[in-house]
């Protein structure tokens, strides 16, 4: 019982959705306060959802069955993200072993869900995007996952999310170190990566494709996958506080430090154009992968 | 009126069709989401997929080649879906009347909800044909 709670209510799906998309709308009014204009309502994400709930559901002939379930499996993996990351923030001695390691398999169960959706539509632009999403899911998992091998060689090998906070509690956060700064760099262009945010926006490039991987989506499928969007802008900066600032988590320090790491990702975002897909694949697997390991070798000789 | 259509009506997504027009009704369209009148705090959002849209936004007269593509268009577009004529070719097809290549004006091809006229729109009329629209679904439920 007290498991479905939380699974569906409080650290899951319920809170993170409201939090998400609230975060949703502060992507929304920084861009238009840096764009000098006005910005949308606080409830406007919430008032989309509710939108496209209620219009027309169009299903492309064949494959109904994956288009229509693939934004569901990643919404449920998503809300069982952000329960793991909710509980070891709450009680960080009850986290199992390895969760950290699940964490990342679930995050990348949407991206997956959007290439099996964007597939099953049979729209050439879609797969496009379809294929521009694979080439970036492959290119960014490699430094994150580096990133967070060093993190977790920083708490002395132990690979869980209580691990991982209870060292920073008891000494410093791992921000501030030499490895620690550079995997939260690294991390942070995973981040925008993972998220779809400018510069590497390149899946979903309005311009060019015209929403690319969701071209064929509408209703209330359409509305299930901005609410993934939202839940993955909920979780990623959340995880990149638990695994660099895990300082102070109580609720005031951990809203600031969320909020921080959030308009970073705006800022980011708001301030580059789209790269090409080769030039973000060689970004990554160039000059990012290469920081990570240098953050991996400072961890490893302990600096 | 249900929570739906008051969604609905705070946020609409507009998908803009150019059927053959000269270009400065499209110029007045974008400059309404620029900072001056910023129709973003309404809700309103240019978007890039049929699929996606809640209002069509169609400029330019109605030739024979985009005619089928327009009707093909908003056989595409997801119910409810409203359809708003902009600029003083689509509403009454303007210096192309006598054309040959001109057949009718768009509310012959599709049920138009708005009327903008202006040769260009300015965007305040654009702004208040928005208004009228939103009275008008408000009116009708």
């Amino acid at each position: 019982m007290r498991m479905i709670i939380n699974y569906l209510i409080f650290p899951g799906f319920l809170f993170s959705a409201v939090v998400g998309l609230m975060s949703g709308w502060v992507d929304r009014k920084v861009t238009a306060r840096i764009q000098w204009r006005k910005g949308p309502p606080w409830h406007q994400n919430f008032t989309d959802i509710i939108k496209l709930s209620g219009k027309e559901i169009i299903v492309p002939e064949n494959g109904k069955l994956v288009f229509l379930s693939a934004p569901f499996a990643g919404l449920l993996s998503l809300v069982l993200c952000a329960t793991i990351l909710g509980k070891a923030i709450m009680a960080p001695s009850e986290s199992f072993a390895g969760d950290i390691i699940v964490v990342l398999y679930l995050l990348t169960i949407p991206a997956l869900s959007l290439i099996i959706g964007a597939s099953s539509s049979r729209n050439p632009l879609a797969s496009v995007g379809a294929s521009r999403e694979m080439k970036l899911v492959l290119s960014y998992e490699l430094p994150f996952i580096l990133s967070v091998v060093t993190v977790i060689i920083k708490s002395s090998g132990i690979i869980s999310l209580g691990g991982i906070i209870n060292p920073q509690i008891n000494s410093s956060s791992y921000f501030f170190s030499w490895s620690g700064a550079l995997a939260f760099i690294v991390t942070i262009f995973c981040m925008q990566a993972k998220l779809g945010f400018a510069p590497f926006d390149i899946a979903e490039a309005d311009q060019e494709i015209m929403g690319g991987t969701l071209i064929e989506y509408s209703g209330l499928p359409l509305a299930v996958f901005k609410l993934n969007k939202a839940l993955l802008l909920y979780i990623m900066p959340l995880l990149v506080t638990v695994l660099f600032l895990g300082k102070d988590l109580s609720i005031g320090f951990l809203l600031l430090k969320y909020t921080e790491i959030l308009v970073i990702a705006i800022l980011i975002k708001n301030t580059n154009p789209r790269l090409r897909i080769d030039q973000a694949m060689r970004f990554f697997w160039g000059p990012v992968t290469f920081a990570a390991l240098i953050a991996l070798g400072l961890a490893l000789i302990g600096k | 009126m249900d929570l739906k259509t008051k969604a609905l009506l705070k946020s609409i997504w507009v998908f803009h069709i150019s059927a053959g027009s000269c270009n400065n009704c499209d110029i007045e369209i974008l400059d309404c989401l620029t900072p001056r009148f910023d129709l973003e705090r309404f809700g309103i959002q240019l978007i890039g997929s049929i699929r996606h849209a809640d209002a069509l936004l169609i400029t330019g007269a109605m030739n024979r080649k985009s005619v089928p593509r327009i009707k093909k268009l908003y056989a595409q577009a997801p119910k409810p879906c409203v359809v708003v004529a902009v600029g003083q070719c689509a509403l009454s097809r303007n210096m192309f009347r006598y054309s040959y290549n001109v057949m009718e004006p768009l509310d012959k091809i599709l049920p138009v909800d708005v009327y903008i006229p202006g040769c260009p729109p300015r965007p305040e009329a654009v702004i208040d044909g928005i208004v009228k629209l939103v009275k008008k679904v408000r009116g009708v439920k």
